[in-house]
């Protein structure tokens, strides 16, 4: 493995080596390394590029690595990866993607992700983007995860995005049933003229299920980036959204809530604030011996945190 | 040694546009190993003064002390490094700082499991239910109160500064307050306070009004001194 390749798959990844169980690692459009099991199956698909993954029935305390590297220029990556958990499955599965681009042209790499949940099934889903190189080009990010989750299935995000990557549009949309429940916490840092832009799309359909996205953002320089969540309860259910954002600069922050309560026993909330890091918070860190400058990066790792 | 010198500080009214005066020609000396209580009525300037010693705020005139070194002009870092150290009335909330972390902060290293136990113990808590926990809104006002001092007892120095140290620290766990000034008496200790038993644990009290200090260095002449107020509430803390 090429140096370049180890840095992003650490960054992205925690991966310092081949990792044990099932794993599919992608480089540039082609597979770099598979290890598919039996409990954890990796199935390519046949009528266009991606995977299946398969966790069988039950499979508890298990992990599968799924990471995505690009390291050239003028490159569009586009994967459609499908994911069959079991009943009763307790899964972690880690994704993510590291592009590195020293050229002029955008590299680009848009992962298409559908999880189906089992009854009773748990997944923790790690997703880091992370892009770094000092091409011209854009590095950009356009993933989809799709989410389906069954009685009682329970689906947890991580989502992760770092500097360096300069345009994202993330898209999530989860359908839960009867006692389900998403938890979602997304992290994102911009600077320069980075663009994000993050929309989730939750339906409470089935009885007593429950969604929490909590999304915190930096917004450095003279980036911009937009939230966007649109909640629907259909049922007796509890939704509640929060965005929380940084602003440092001349950077800017859009959040556009909605909130959409069809059914009478729903409940759902929404909670946003925006704005510069407070002053005292500058001042207790500055009263501790850290210089201004120290305290703000000490606020702003512990928000991202 | 700590001394305050000509001290002024006036801000401008926002509504009549006029200068209002906050402090006028403070003169203090808050003198090694001695604890000063600040007392006074509500906007006479006692946190003001707070935060002109610790650099928070530049006094309109005069001059900040300390060991003979003019630090008028040092900014807050620069004189939580010479050794002040404060505790704020109201404790700052961070959302995914941790505990651990800020205690982490105010002693410039990583500190062991042991060493956060005895900073939090000093205050009333376990460390292992606390270390791992975000100072933000999760925490009670108590608990918040508590662990500003236990990062300020953590941080150490030479200077001080608490104010109103005991409020929202219920009743019971003034004992705890009390042991942490008594940790304390080789510093030079501020504290900005109206309850009595704070003020008893003093070795000089200082009366601030708007425009008069008043102070004393044995606690019956200080309690003569505040009973001799006009206004009732001063009879009160000491009949209370």
């Amino acid at each position: 493995m090429e140096r370049t390749d180890s840095e992003l798959l650490e960054k992205i990844a925690d991966l310092h080596d081949v990792p044990e169980g099932s794993f599919n690692i992608r480089k540039n459009g082609k597979l770099l390394a598979r290890n598919s099991t039996t409990d954890i199956e990796i199935v390519p698909k046949t009528d266009k590029d991606g995977i299946d993954i398969i966790v069988k029935p039950g499979v508890k305390n298990k992990s599968v690595h799924i990471p995505v590297i690009l390291t050239v220029g003028d490159f569009h990556d586009l994967v459609y990866n499908d994911f069959y958990i079991g009943e009763n499955a307790d899964v972690t599965i880690i994704a993510g993607c590291g592009i590195h681009n020293d050229a002029c042209g955008d590299t680009e790499h848009d992962g298409v992700h559908t999880f189906y949940l089992a009854k009773n099934s748990k997944v923790k889903y790690i997703e880091k983007h992370y892009a770094s190189g000092d091409g011209q080009g854009k590095k950009e990010f356009d993933p989809v995860t799709k989410i389906f989750l069954k009685e009682n299935a329970c689906f947890i995000m991580e989502s992760t995005q770092f500097g360096g990557v300069t345009d994202t549009t993330r898209k999530t949309y989860a359908t839960l049933g009867k006692n389900a429940q998403l938890l979602v916490k997304e992290k994102i840092l911009t600077d320069g003229n980075d663009r994000a832009v993050t929309d989730f799309k939750v339906n409470l359909k089935g009885k007593g299920s429950r969604a929490d996205i909590v999304s915190r953002s930096v917004a450095k320089g003279n980036s911009v980036q937009k939230f966007v969540s649109d909640l629907v309860g259909k049922n007796e259910c509890f939704g509640h959204v929060e965005c929380d954002g940084i602003l440092l600069d001349n950077a800017r922050i859009v959040s556009t809530p909605k909130i959409d309560a069809i059914s009478p026993e729903a409940s759902l909330v929404h909670e946003a604030a925006v704005g510069k890091i407070a002053g005292d918070q500058l001042i207790k860190l500055m009263s501790l011996g850290l210089t201004e400058h120290e305290a703000e990066d000490a606020i702003i790792k512990g928000f991202l945190n | 040694m700590l001394e305050l010198k000509n001290i002024s500080y006036n801000v401008k009214d926002e509504t009549t546009g006029r200068r209002q005066e906050i402090l006028k020609n403070v003169n203090l000396v808050f003198n090694d190993k001695n604890i000063s209580v600040i007392t006074g009525p509500n906007g006479s300037g006692k946190s003001t003064l707070i935060k002109i010693i610790m650099g928070l705020e530049k006094p309109t005139s005069g001059q900040v002390l300390f060991n003979g070194e003019d630090v008028t002009g040092l900014g807050i870092t620069k004189r939580a490094q010479k050794g002040f150290t404060i505790a704020f009335q109201q404790p700052v909330r961070f959302k995914g700082i941790t505990v651990k972390k800020l205690l982490e902060f105010a002693c410039g290293k990583k500190l062991g499991i042991d060493e956060m136990c005895a900073c939090l113990s000093s205050v009333g808590l376990c460390a292992r239910n606390y270390i791992d926990r975000s100072v933000d809104g999760t925490l009670s006002g108590g608990e918040l109160k508590r662990i500003e001092l236990a990062v300020a007892m953590a941080k150490g120095g030479d200077v001080f500064l608490l104010d109103e140290p005991e409020a929202g620290i219920d009743l019971w766990s003034f004992e705890d307050l009390v042991r942490i000034f008594d940790k304390l008496r080789d510093k030079t200790v501020i504290i900005v306070s109206h309850q009595q038993r704070i003020l008893e644990t003093a070795d000089k009290i200082i009366l601030l009004e708007h425009d008069k200090i008043s102070s004393a260095d044995k606690k019956d002449d200080l309690f003569a001194l505040l009973t001799r107020r006009p206004s009732t509430c001063w009879r009160e803390v000491k009949e209370n």
